[in-house]
């Protein structure tokens, strides 16, 4: 594997690979001293167009802990406005000597365009409303680690509930998801559904009541502020009556259901209710396994064998 | 006196079909002649003093009128000018083409349509034909002087590039156009359902997560022009159409005895939207490539003459343009040395019916019928294009006269080829190789 830039051409089979090489990447990370040299002398860029305080971290945090050199570049405003083209700050960047790429661009397609410029490895850290794949492998990590499905996803069903149409994360979750053998419900207001969406591999409902008490996880998305400008949707009240996770709809969840979100949260709009009262709440887990996941990518794209076992 | 031969082709044109060569004397075709069984005519006697073109193998037509060309001159001269915009014309077999009025400023006064007109005149290749703005500086609020660019002898108008979004105005816009004679032409795009649109909205683009710039955009303004047209008695020709829906709205249109005319672009009947799965830019333009049903559907528009002309909306961009991630890019591509090839590789219609398309049928909406699209016949002005429909090239974006280079065909083998072009009876194009 040279880059990942979709998660949609990974076989069940990728993904079970890059999950078990995530065990390794935890059991490192429960170290008393989290390190190994397993990318030294590789040099990571995390190329940030977009801000992302959390997913920068997450990757700066696991590129480190596997002992590569990194370099973080947040480039807030877009490449056009910056007056540096993409082309011209990847060729700059990539003649310095890199290994890997960690892109982020508000752009869907970006982080395939940079493939053309580098002949280094790229990782896709979410561009535009067209894919996370690292969000989605840290997110089946999570339901495989903590429904205990190591051998896939049959007979799970998944309700992803929001703003599915401007989503990366959705979309690279149904992909994951389906790929893995679940059942993934959109649940959204058809103004935040894709277009097309009878393409998908999903069922859809407008109804979030009806299928609360039968889901095995709840992934809710961060409901954006501007939708509402957009007249996507008459206002968050309305929302969070229809879409949103309140205490009473909380009470229905199976005991056994998971509740995930990507992060950032509303509170109040999406997240209703104190996901720290949900036993379910897989937040927190989501962050933690991420350090994980990304450490597995990084090593899966660059490493040459070195053996984790070894301490720094 | 200039004289010159064209020799051994086929003459093709709106009479039918016949082996002829024909002789130019001083821009105007002077002889039309059945051609011998070894090529000998009674030209003969006049060739040490001629130029004389080989045409075996080849149609000889009037020449070709592109509607729709972005000459970017004035303003973006580092994409094209109109010196390298009418030498990639003439490459393409084109006599005459329309220049869009999106330059900076605008063709919203007589000042830049005679800079245009001048700048054209000067490179010498073909017939550089300004379209005026309807609205001051295209921006949809107060009517260009219609009135004036119309004594000037401009024929066609329009916001290309931009739709006119407010029904009121557009009516008015006819209503004030119908006693001048000219003509209104849409970019139809209702921008409030287009907000920020990369690609066409279907399944391509909901998977890519791309905005998508959805069909009713396109067809909600040519039904409402077409009700303004029915209103107004004022014609209407519709740019770029790229729908199913908006063929069968003028196909009924056209039915109904209104005055309407549409045109399609060579990418909308041969690249649909699939193509941006590569996140290149090349592949955006507006309206955007559409779906296979949409690719047919022009098509046969083109095969029963709803859609009158093939127009190339050649809009060329420099590369660092197009190298921006796809949201930031611009819109368009090249089109004018390909549309010809295109339209001979990826059409099933009868040669003449083509060639209708892209010469007499869109000289006639451009107001150029007199000047361009005319019969080869004795006394004919010598606007002649001469390609061979057999001859097979391959597409190299660097080998073309655009200054830019963005051709979403880079590799593509295609049939037929411009070999001569006779712009005002001179060879402006000799063998394939621009004269100048």
């Amino acid at each position: 594997m040279k880059h990942l830039l979709d998660i949609g051409v990974l076989t069940p089979d990728d993904l079970h690979h890059l999950m078990a090489l995530t065990d390794h990447m935890v059991e490192v990370n429960q170290r008393p001293i989290p390190k190994v040299p397993a990318l030294r002398g590789k040099t990571v860029v995390n190329l940030f167009f977009e801000n992302s305080t959390r997913t920068l971290t997450s990757f700066d945090t696991a590129a480190r802990r596997l002992s590569a050199d990194v370099m973080n570049f947040a480039v807030s405003s877009s490449s056009v406005n910056k007056g540096e083209s993409l082309r011209d700050t990847i060729e700059t960047i990539s003649a310095m000597g890199v290994d890997a790429f960690v892109v982020r661009h508000k752009s869907s397609g970006a982080p395939m365009q940079v493939t053309k410029w580098t002949n280094a490895s790229v990782v896709n850290a979410g561009d535009g409303w067209h894919q996370h794949p690292t969000q989605a492998l840290l997110d089946c990590y999570t339901i495989r680690t903590h429904l205990n499905r190591r051998t896939g996803f049959d007979g799970l069903h998944i309700a992803i509930v929001g703003d599915i149409k401007h989503s990366r994360v959705a979309r690279s979750n149904v992909q994951a998801f389906t790929a893995l053998g679940a059942h993934v419900t959109l649940v959204a207001p058809p103004t935040l559904l894709p277009p097309a969406v009878e393409t998908w591999p999903v069922t859809v409902s407008h109804d979030l009541d009806s299928l609360i008490a039968k889901v095995d996880v709840l992934y809710l998305l961060r409901m954006q502020r501007e939708r509402m400008v957009d007249a996507l949707v008459p206002s968050l009240r309305e929302y969070t009556g229809a879409y949103g996770l309140t205490p009473l709809r909380a009470a229905r969840l199976r005991p056994h259901a998971l509740v995930m979100h990507p992060g950032p949260m509303n509170r109040g709009v999406e997240m209703a209710v104190d996901p720290s009262e949900l036993p379910g709440s897989m937040v927190l887990h989501q962050v933690t396994n991420g350090v994980a996941v990304r450490m597995a990518v990084l090593f899966e794209l660059l490493g040459s064998g070195a053996d984790l076992a070894t301490s720094a | 006196m200039t004289t010159v031969i064209i020799r051994g082709g086929t003459v093709l044109d709106q009479h039918g079909e016949r082996p002829a060569d024909v002789t130019i004397v001083d821009g105007i075709i002077t002889a039309v002649g059945a051609t011998g069984p070894d090529g000998a005519t009674g030209a003969d006697d006049m060739a040490s003093a001629a130029v004389v073109l080989d045409a075996r193998g080849c149609y000889v037509t009037p020449g070709l009128v592109d509607l729709h060309v972005h000459l970017r001159e004035p303003g973006r001269e580092e994409a094209e000018t109109i010196q390298t915009g009418s030498r990639a014309a003439a490459l393409g077999g084109f006599t005459a083409i329309v220049a869009m009025p999106n330059t900076e400023p605008p063709h919203d006064t007589l000042a830049t349509i005679e800079f245009v007109r001048a700048q054209g005149r000067r490179a010498g290749l073909c017939d550089v034909v300004p379209a005026g703005c309807i609205t001051v500086a295209r921006a949809g609020v107060a009517l260009a002087p219609l009135g004036e660019l119309a004594a000037a002898g401009v024929h066609l108008f329009t916001d290309d590039g931009n739709g006119v979004q407010d029904p009121g105005l557009m009516r008015r816009a006819l209503e004030y156009a119908r006693p001048l004679g000219i003509t209104l032409a849409q970019h139809c795009e209702v921008t409030s359902l287009t907000k920020g649109a990369v690609m066409h909205e279907g399944s391509c683009c909901s998977h890519l997560g791309l905005p998508g710039w959805p069909a009713i955009a396109e067809e909600l303004m040519v039904h409402r022009d077409i009700e303004l047209v029915r209103l107004t008695g004022a014609p209407v020709h519709f740019l770029h159409l790229s729908t199913a829906r908006s063929v069968a709205l003028v196909r009924a249109a056209k039915a109904d005895g209104l005055p309407v005319t549409a045109e399609a672009a060579p990418h909308h009947f041969t690249l649909s939207d699939e193509l941006l799965a590569s996140f290149d830019a090349v592949y955006k333009v507006n309206p955007p490539l559409r779906t296979p049903a949409d690719i047919a559907a022009i098509k046969a528009g083109l095969a029963d003459g709803t859609i009158d002309a093939i127009a190339t909306d050649h809009a060329p961009h420099p590369p660092e343009a197009k190298e921006a991630p796809l949201d930031e890019a611009p819109p368009g591509m090249l089109g004018l040395e390909t549309a010809l090839a295109l339209a001979i590789t990826e059409l099933d219609m009868p040669i003449a019916d083509v060639i209708a398309a892209l010469s007499w049928k869109p000289a006639a909406i451009a107001g150029l019928a007199g000047r361009h699209g005319c019969p080869i016949i004795s006394g004919s002005p010598a606007n002649i294009t001469v390609f061979d429909p057999a001859l097979q090239w391959t597409v190299v974006p660097a080998q073309l006269a655009s200054l830019s280079r963005n051709t979403p065909y880079a590799g593509r083998t295609l049939r037929g080829k411009v070999r001569h072009t006779i712009f005002a009876g001179v060879p402006v194009v000799i063998n394939g190789r621009a004269q100048r």
